[in-house]
């Protein structure tokens, strides 16, 4: 936790500069049974330092919204600007360097690289950006998650608790000013995924970053500074 | 309780099969390829066997032929065989020079036949015409390439020895013939021109023969008894259809037996594709066998299960091998008809397709065994963790003895299928450790890749992170690739080593010339000839007679146990020369030589190695006949002969004083300067006309045509290996790409570009094919050395620029197939891999 609030340059958590603007999202993606609409006309602003989380029943596209805005995945129609980067157009390694450099993802599966340790999952990313002191960094980021006594050990010998802290550590690391988490409590009991979320929070709170929260748990979405309610695609509230 | 549980596991693997047999279409392939491998090459050796054996009578032109070497046929043997109703036909070869009316000259294989050549078959000419027509009147025919290389037409007049004949036609089918000469192509004249030509004199290196066609229903293996109880200690050479050519019989085994010990190479590459294969399905199903323990599956019931589906695909690839290898000859008959040595008898033959069966099915059983062995020890519980068999999870006793059985199966299978068993015996243990080096190899290149230092490249890091993380396939990929990449290189390297000592060590120490078929007489002319020109110098002449070893210590010669590698100086006329001292540089292993005037009872000096290999000693005695006649030698002693220094060597060298009365020629070297070579062989046939000069030269580079020819040959046959190789390579890398690809989604996904990932990813493969390489050429190289050293009999000489290519060929195969799997990867979309819903 210490390393994330000693970061050199912190992002503030003022809000009223927007990190992410979406107008007339559409997202329609093919299937055997012809096009289907994950995402209609959807219009979002949220501020830098914002904590805002996404809710919804399963299928009504919180998940679908986090991949475009992550540019992971391409949108149909509308457009998205993170920090400041329009991402229609944009090829895939300029998407991979805007999230290299502004965005940290947290998912519900973890997704851990399971033949590398906890040190050098956390790390990779930031080996990737040419991170001088990656490792150093890497080691205090889970030191800060509690797991400075596992650094070695591999995905395979953790916990799902201990995973998915790893998980956080490696997005949030690298200082990103937005932070997108997909159900990140999905697959943890209760108590486990209390201590997630409480870490989550409180380690995106200490670095300044923009917060968006894809959930199921309206308790949990009540924590967040704003919620967004999706349904068939579309921001109803 | 056996029978229940056996019932119940073969509904549940037709259950399974249910689904396809995706997961085990690797195992298909590599069974199905090395199958018809050995199945092919079994069916075509036993096409051309029976071939020849359907073709003996044609191609010994007879029921029977008795060779009298260098002694015409003898009078009282053909009135013995037409008083038993026999038709006769003499034929006499020799070597000889043909002259083009513009002094160009080509060394030929001369054969002169009388007007019922041939008694079986039908010789062609292009012109079409008779053989009477062909060889009548000082006629000759020769071989296209002699033609071609004279520039001659039909009508031309040439001369051999002395004679002068008309050239009538190309000779196009000679159907006593196997294959064409290997030093010199085909030229036939009649018996009638042979006189003329002055090449036929006593002493001279030819070889006669009468061809013999009995009355039907004769037995030729009768008559060869009646001919050995009425002319006891005849000391001819008797063949019958038979044996027609135990030359090609031999050469047809031996190929057969090569290319059966490669195709088993690309069969065991199979093997470890079957293993691959079977361990990646095994995991892909580890969720079904562990919901099967859950609900009270014993593991003898999952084995069971497992082993019965992949025997059936085993079987199902050892069929399709066998389709496509019993209809390979057939396509080798369209393709290669030209070049097979005789015509082949096509058929299905059970023999060689039952023997390509059991090696199948044995390599699949033992290949698969073992891990079928761990996944049946996954525990229930794996279902509510990571659903995967555990890595600590080993076969049992029992599947380690039934797998060791089945080895041993196999590599007794391959040493009573092959002919040579102590060849076989070597290959299976060479092959074992050859597998072993590249295991180890893989785990060495794990330990370098964790203890090198940090790179200061990401992706340099990440390429070699991903050389020793947990369930790296270096060994796996070095494995693949490894047998058929060493084939390669050991064929590259046996290549080189042969076109080594026949082309490069040869000529710097060998003579220009041979000259045979000197007359004593004639000597002083030609001694006098060489003096007067330039550029020629180190003139040797011996005298040569032709021999026959008759006895060795009085067991006939065809009954003397002799090693494979001297059997070849028992049979046919030997070369023999008599001397008061000893010639140069001689080495004596044994004994002494005798006096200078030493006129005693007839003394032999013997090579050593011929000695050995016959169990000779010092005081022995071997008969030989000479001109019809027996002279017994002692053995004085014993020399060390270096064949490969092409100087004159005799394994017989005599005492002079009987054999110096004898009718015989000389035989000489020379060494002169390549501008007057031409001009010198002119003028000695010119000056000389039934002295044959062979330039060494020729000889060597139609040996060398031979060995490339060979060497193609090889480098296909070693292909298939290396296909094989490429097989197991796309299945291990396939078996890892759903784990790169979720890799690459993950690192784009933490920011990676596309080239990080593709150099990171070309790191490791390109570290692999290095290693694949190195190992490959290090292995290959030791192959070479025993294949070299104990089976050729010569010096092993290491060429590291023939390895380069198998350094390239790993390099280039290892990074496509990186680049392959990198580029798959990269196209795949992070969000379906990401996405929780």
């Amino acid at each position: 936790m210490d390393v994330i609030a000693a970061s050199p340059t912190p992002i503030a958590p003022s809000l009223g500069r927007t990190l992410i603007r979406i107008r007339d999202l559409n997202l329609t993606l093919p299937s055997a049974a012809g096009p289907v609409n994950i995402l209609r006309g959807i219009d979002l602003d949220v501020a830098a330092g914002e904590v805002v989380g996404i809710v919804g029943p399963s299928g009504s596209g919180k998940t679908s919204l986090l991949m475009l805005l992550a540019g992971l995945e391409r949108a149909s129609g509308g457009s998205i600007h993170v920090a400041g980067h329009d991402l229609d157009g944009l090829d895939e390694d300029a998407l991979a360097r805007i999230r290299r450099d502004h965005i940290g993802i947290v998912f519900q599966a973890f997704h851990l690289i399971p033949t590398m340790t906890a040190l050098e999952n956390v790390a990779i990313g930031m080996e990737l950006a040419g991170t001088a002191d990656a490792m150093d960094r890497a080691a205090a980021a889970l030191q800060s998650v509690g797991l400075g006594h596992r650094l070695s050990h591999l995905p395979g010998q953790l916990s799902g608790g201990e995973q998915q802290r790893v998980a956080l550590a490696r997005a949030l690391a690298p200082r990103p000013a937005l932070l997108l988490a997909d159900e990140p409590t999905g697959n943890l009991d209760q108590a486990t995924g209390a201590v997630v979320i409480d870490l989550l929070f409180g380690l995106a709170h200490d670095a300044g970053a923009t917060l968006l929260l894809v959930t199921h748990d309206a308790a949990l979405a009540a924590r967040c500074g704003r919620s967004v309610h999706m349904a068939d695609g579309r921001v109803v509230a | 309780m056996i029978l229940a549980p056996t019932w119940l596991s073969l509904r549940l693997a037709r259950r399974e099969l249910r689904g396809g047999v995706r997961g085990l279409r690797i195992v298909l392939a590599c069974l199905a390829l090395g199958v018809a491998s050995i199945a092919a090459v079994g069916s075509l050796r036993e096409s051309l066997t029976q071939g020849l054996a359907a073709e003996g009578r044609r191609l010994l032109g007879g029921d029977l032929e008795v060779d009298t070497g260098g002694l015409p046929v003898p009078a009282e043997l053909r009135t013995w065989l037409t008083a038993r109703g026999a038709r006769l036909s003499d034929v006499t070869q020799m070597r000889a020079l043909l002259v083009a009316p513009s002094g160009e000259r080509h060394l030929v294989e001369l054969k002169a036949v009388d007007d019922a050549w041939p008694l079986v078959g039908t010789a062609g000419f292009t012109p079409p015409m008779p053989t009477g027509t062909a060889l009548a009147e000082g006629g000759v025919a020769a071989e296209q390439v002699v033609l071609d290389r004279l520039r001659l037409h039909p009508g031309d007049t040439v001369k051999l020895g002395t004679a002068s004949l008309i050239l009538r036609a190309a000779l196009v089918g000679e159907p006593d013939s196997v294959a064409s000469p290997l030093l010199a192509p085909r030229a036939i004249i009649g018996l009638s021109s042979l006189a003329s030509t002055g090449l036929d004199v006593p002493g001279a290196i030819t070889r006669h023969a009468v061809r013999v066609v009995f009355p039907v229903g004769t037995s030729p293996e009768a008559m060869v008894t009646g001919l050995d109880t009425s002319f006891p200690n005849h000391g001819w050479r008797v063949r019958t259809p038979s044996a027609a050519a135990p030359g090609l019989s031999r050469v047809i085994e031996q190929t057969g037996q090569f290319m059966t010990l490669v195709g088993l190479t690309a069969l065991l590459v199979g093997g470890i594709g079957v293993a691959n294969g079977v361990r990646a399905w095994l995991a892909a199903r580890a969720r079904t066998l562990a919901t099967l323990r859950c609900l009270g599956a014993p593991a003898r019931l999952l084995l069971t299960m497992c082993l019965a589906q992949v025997l059936i695909l085993a079987a199902l690839g050892t069929a399709i091998g066998l389709a496509v290898g019993a209809m390979l000859p057939w396509l080798a008959v369209v393709l290669l008809g030209n070049i097979l040595p005789v015509p082949p008898r096509m058929g299905l033959f059970a023999g060689p397709l039952l023997l390509a069966a059991g090696f199948g099915l044995l390599t699949a059983a033992c290949f698969a065994l073992v891990p079928l062995g761990r996944a049946a020890r996954i525990p229930g519980a794996a279902l509510f963790r990571d659903a995967q068999i555990p890595e600590d999870a080993r076969a049992g006793w029992p599947i380690l003895a039934a797998t060791s059985v089945l080895a041993a199966g196999l590599v007794m299978l391959t040493v009573l299928a092959t002919p040579d068993r102590w060849l076989a015996f070597w290959f299976c243990l060479g092959a074992i450790g050859a597998l072993l080096v590249f295991r180890l190899g893989g785990w060495a290149l794990i330990r370098i890749a964790r203890i090198w230092p940090r790179p200061a490249a990401p992706w340099a890091r990440l390429g070699l992170g991903n050389l020793h993380r947990p369930g790296a396939p270096a060994p796996l990929m070095l494995v693949s690739v490894g047998l058929g990449l060493s084939t390669l290189a050991a064929v590259a390297m046996i290549q080189g080593n042969l076109r080594n000592q026949v082309i490069s060590q040869m000529p710097a120490r060998a003579p220009s010339f041979f000259f045979i078929d000197i007359q004593s007489d004639q000597l002083p002319v030609f001694t006098a000839l060489l003096a007067r020109t330039e550029g020629v110098s180190e003139v040797k002449h011996v005298p040569s007679l032709r021999a026959r070893i008759v006895t060795v210590n009085g067991v006939p010669a065809e009954r003397v146990t002799a090693t494979s590698d001297t059997q070849w100086a028992l049979r046919g006329d030997r070369g023999l020369t008599y001397a008061a001292t000893p010639p140069d540089g001689t080495q004596l292993t044994a004994g002494s030589w005798w006096a200078a005037d030493y006129r005693g009872p007839p003394l032999v000096s013997f090579d050593a190695q011929l000695a050995a290999g016959w169990g000779v000693k010092l005081g022995d005695s071997i008969r030989i006949n000479v001109l019809g006649r027996d002279i017994d030698l002692k053995v004085a002693n014993l020399r060390q002969i270096s064949w490969r220094s092409l100087g004159i060597n005799f394994a017989l060298i005599t005492s002079p004083g009987m054999l110096d009365q004898a009718p015989h020629t000389h035989i000489a070297t020379v060494r002169a300067i390549p501008s007057v070579q031409g001009a010198l062989l002119r003028s000695v046939g010119d000056a000389l006309p039934n002295v044959t000069g062979i330039r060494v030269e020729d000889a060597l580079r139609a040996v060398a045509e031979v060995l490339d020819q060979l060497a193609v040959a090889l480098t296909a046959t070693g292909g298939i290996t290396l296909i094989a190789g490429i097989l197991v390579l796309a299945g291990a890398v396939a078996a890892g790409q759903a784990r790169r690809v979720r890799e690459a989604v993950l690192l784009k996904t933490l920011g990676a570009s596309r080239a990080q990932i593709r150099a990171a990813w070309l790191t490791e493969f390109g570290a692999l094919g290095l290693a694949a390489g190195i190992l490959a050429a290090l292995v290959g190289s030791a192959a070479a050395w025993g294949v070299v050293r104990f089976v050729m009999h010569a010096e092993f000489v290491f060429l590291p620029g023939r390895l380069a290519g198998t350094l390239a060929a790993a390099l280039l195969l290892m990074l496509v197939s990186g680049y392959l799997g990198t580029a798959a990867a990269l196209r795949a979309k992070a969000a379906p891999l990401l996405r929780n819903e």
